[in-house]
C-alpha cells in the first residue's frame, strides 16, 4: 500500500472514531441539552431534604429548566442550603414556591420550582423564599397511625 | 533449605529487576517521544495497522456486547416495570466500564501481540543493532511510533465500541422488544453525564492505551531472541496486558466513581 492510501485509511479511522465519541457527547449525554456552566444561581432552604441529590434537574411545570448545583448543611440554623443553577431563559418571580417532589413512587428526587405573581423576579444568588421539604415516608406512616390511634380510643382489655 | 530460600530471593530480585528495566525503558520511551511525533508518516503507518484493522474486531464485538446487555437488563428491569430505563443502564455500563476495558482487552489480544511479535523478531533477526549501527536510534524509529499508536487509536476504538454497543442496545431494545424510542434516548440523555462519565471512560481509555502501548514494546523489545523467546514474550504481553487493564480499571474506577452520589 502506498502512502496516500494509508493516510487515507487511517484518517477515516480517526473520522469514525471522532464521531462515535461526539455521538457519546450529544445523542448519550447531555451536553446538547444543558451545560452546568451557564445559567444564573438560586438558593432554597429546606427542614428536610430527603434523598436530593446533587445534578438533580430542576423543573417547573415539568420542565427541566436547571440542576442542582450542591446541596449543604446551615451550621446555626441546620436547614439543608440547596443551590440552583437555572437556565439564563427562565425568570421566575420573587415569591416562587421551592419544593422538594418525586417522580413517580420510587423515582429520583428533583425540585419543583412554582411561580408566583411577582412582578420582581429573582436574580443571581437570590434566596428562594417559600420552600416545602421532602416528603418522608416513614414521617407519613407515623402521622397517619397516630391520627387512626387517635380516632378510635384503644378498648380496655 | 537454604536452597529453597536463595530460590526465592532470586525470584523477587529478578521481578525487581524487570520492574526497574521497564521503568527506566518507559522513560527513554517518553524522552524520544518529541523526536517520534514529528515523523507523522511512521505513527499513521502503525496507527493503520493496530488501530484500523482492530475496527472490525471492534465494532462487532461492541455490537453484540451491546445486544447482550440489552437482552439481559430487559430481563431483570421488566420484573420491577421499568423497562424504560434499560438505555440508561446499558449507557452507563458501556461508558464508564466496558467500552474502555473490553477495547483494551481486545486491542491486547489483536495488536499488542502482533507489535511484541514484530519487535521481537527484529531483536531476534538483528534488525534493532544494524539500526543502531546505522545512527538510527531504534527507540525513536520503532518504539515510539507504535506505542503512541496504541495511545492515539485507544480512545477512539473505545468510543467506536461504546457507540456500537448502544446501537445494538437500541436494535434488540427498541426494535425487537418494542421499548419506546422516545424514553430510551430521553432516559439515557437525562443519566449519562457528558464530564463524569464519557469523559471519565476516555480517560480511563487513554491510560490503558498507554499501559498496554508500553508493555507490547517492552515485551518485545526485551524477548529473548529465539523462537521461544519470541512466543513467550507474545503470551506474556496478553497476560500482564489483561491482568494491569483489569487492575488500572479497579483503581481508577475507586477514584472517578467512589463518592459521587
Amino acid at each position: 500500500m502506498n502512502r496516500s492510501r494509508f493516510d487515507f485509511v487511517v484518517g477515516l479511522f480517526v473520522a469514525i472514531g471522532l464521531l462515535a465519541m461526539v455521538f457519546m457527547a450529544l445523542k448519550v449525554g447531555n451536553l446538547a441539552s444543558f451545560d452546568s456552566g451557564s445559567g444564573y444561581a438560586l438558593e432554597a432552604r429546606f427542614d428536610n431534604i430527603g434523598g436530593l441529590k446533587v445534578r438533580a434537574p430542576v423543573k417547573s411545570a415539568g420542565v427541566v429548566v436547571g440542576r442542582v448545583e450542591s446541596v449543604g448543611l446551615d451550621k446555626e440554623t441546620f436547614e439543608a442550603v440547596v443551590r440552583l443553577r437555572i437556565v439564563s431563559d427562565y425568570r421566575f418571580s420573587k415569591d416562587t414556591i421551592a419544593s422538594i417532589l418525586t417522580s413517580g413512587l420510587l423515582g429520583e428526587q428533583y425540585v419543583g420550582l412554582e411561580s408566583g405573581g411577582d412582578p420582581v423576579y429573582l436574580a443571581q444568588g437570590d434566596r428562594v423564599g417559600k420552600t416545602q421539604s421532602a416528603m418522608i415516608l416513614e414521617k407519613l406512616i407515623s402521622q397517619f397511625l397516630f391520627s387512626k390511634a387517635a380516632e378510635t380510643p384503644a378498648k380496655a382489655p | 533449605m537454604m536452597a529453597s530460600i536463595e530460590a526465592l530471593g532470586r525470584f523477587f530480585t529478578s521481578r525487581l529487576e524487570r520492574l526497574g528495566l521497564a521503568a527506566r525503558f518507559s522513560g527513554a520511551v517518553f524522552l524520544v517521544l518529541w523526536v517520534s511525533i514529528r515523523r507523522a508518516t511512521l505513527i499513521i503507518r502503525e496507527l493503520y495497522f493496530s488501530g484500523v484493522r482492530s475496527l472490525s474486531i471492534i465494532a462487532v464485538s461492541g455490537l453484540f456486547v451491546g445486544m447482550v446487555l440489552a437482552v439481559q437488563g430487559y430481563e431483570v428491569l421488566q420484573r420491577y416495570g421499568s423497562s424504560e430505563s434499560l438505555g440508561v443502564i446499558v449507557a452507563l455500563s458501556l461508558v464508564r466500564e466496558l467500552g474502555p476495558v473490553v477495547t483494551a482487552l481486545l486491542f491486547a489480544g489483536r495488536a499488542s501481540s502482533a507489535v511484541t511479535a514484530e519487535i521481537a523478531l527484529m531483536r531476534a533477526t538483528e534488525q534493532l543493532a544494524a539500526m543502531d549501527m546505522m545512527a538510527v536510534d531504534p527507540l525513536s524509529r520503532v518504539v515510539a511510533p507504535r506505542f503512541l499508536a496504541a495511545v492515539l487509536s485507544m480512545p477512539l476504538l473505545a468510543a467506536i465500541f461504546t457507540s456500537a454497543g448502544i446501537c445494538g442496545a437500541w436494535i434488540i431494545g427498541v426494535k425487537l422488544i418494542g421499548i419506546d424510542d422516545g424514553a430510551f434516548w430521553s432516559q439515557m440523555q437525562a443519566n449519562v453525564d457528558v464530564r463524569i462519565d464519557v469523559l471519565n471512560g476516555l480517560l480511563k481509555s487513554i491510560v490503558f492505551g498507554t499501559a498496554v502501548g508500553l508493555i507490547s514494546v517492552f515485551e518485545g523489545y526485551f524477548a529473548v531472541p529465539t523462537s521461544e523467546g519470541i512466543a513467550s514474550a507474545t503470551t506474556r504481553t496478553v497476560v500482564i496486558s489483561s491482568l494491569s487493564v483489569l487492575l488500572l480499571d479497579l483503581v481508577l474506577t475507586v477514584m472517578m466513581f467512589r463518592g459521587l452520589s
